[in-house]
């Protein structure tokens, strides 16, 4: 096959591109066939060295298949990203919703911890005023009512004991409920795509 | 070979060919002969692909009485072959970890 045969079997395999593509492969395999008969080969020989054109339109043409398809993966993420921007009222609207019921949840919670706290408190504050009192009491001659004061700041004393563990316990507790629910929020919004898990 | 491994293997080569001196077509094809064999078709697609991505630029050039495009490496296809070198000690790294693995088993 001469070179203008092999040009024009070319052409008409590919037929169903666009003109400019068509025209630029044909200056290729013309320029590579021209470069081989440069270094001495026969026309002929030239063009058969550069293979089968069905072969080569079929390449040409899965090529440009595959390129078509990456295009449409870039078109369909385009659109991905335009539909998340238009339907961003809604889904904006509706994570803050989301965020400010997390978040009441874990002021309500931790609410509740800081007035155990402020009970403990209370207690350990009125078993040191009730056993000062008591003393007090006590030397000034009334007894009866001293002693009854120190007991009752006994009293306070123990129940505290039993407050701080209690508020030592639900603290632990709560504070690895909010690591948690904090962690998975962070996971979910940040190590979507791509990380390695 | 994996085909996406082989792809990005072959545009470094091509880029390899153009690193020092601008060249075209064929002379692109000889110069890898010796360590690759690669089609007028494929190629093209390369070189289509490393233009598209501005890893190098084309000119079309008068020789001999008809025209013959010259690619020239830019910057970027500079960059992309410093990165292949850097990318090919971690698969180095990789591939001992591998047939270390290898030796363990055997």
């Amino acid at each position: 096959m001469n070179k203008q045969k092999f040009l024009a079997k070319l052409r008409a395999g590919l037929s169903g591109l666009k003109q400019k593509e068509i025209k630029e492969h044909l200056a290729f395999y013309s320029e590579m066939i021209d470069d081989r008969m440069e270094e001495g080969l026969s026309e002929e020989a030239a063009v058969s060295a550069i293979g089968s054109v069905d072969d080569i339109v079929e390449q040409i043409m899965v090529d440009n298949l595959l390129d078509e398809c990456s295009k449409v993966k870039r078109v369909s993420k385009t659109l991905a990203i335009v539909l998340l921007i238009l339907g961003s009222p809604l889904w904006v609207s509706l994570l803050a919703a989301a965020f400010a019921v997390l978040l009441a949840a874990m002021i309500t919670i931790w609410s509740v911890i800081l007035s155990l706290w402020s009970g403990f408190a209370a207690l350990a504050a009125s078993s040191l005023v009730c056993m000062a009192a008591g003393s007090v009491f006590a030397c000034y001659g009334n007894g009866a009512a001293g002693l009854a004061t120190i007991g009752a700041g006994l009293v306070c004393a123990g129940l505290s004991v039993f407050a701080f563990c209690g508020c030592r316990a639900v603290t632990g507790g709560s504070w690895l409920f909010t690591k948690k629910v904090a962690g998975s929020m962070k996971k979910y919004f940040f190590s979507r795509k791509g990380d390695v898990q | 070979m994996d085909n996406q491994m082989k792809k990005g293997l072959l545009d470094v080569c091509v880029l390899a060919a153009i690193k020092s001196e601008d060249s075209y077509g064929y002379k692109i094809i000889k110069d890898m002969k010796p360590y690759i064999e690669l089609s007028e078709s494929t190629l093209y697609t390369i070189l289509k692909r490393l233009e598209n991505a501005d890893m190098l630029t084309v000119r079309t050039a008068e020789h001999g009485g008809r025209l013959r495009k010259y690619y020239r490496i830019t910057d970027a296809g500079r960059k992309r072959i410093e990165d292949f070198k850097m990318e090919w000690n971690e698969i180095m790294a990789i591939y001992r970890f591998v047939t270390r693995e290898d030796e363990e088993d055997e």
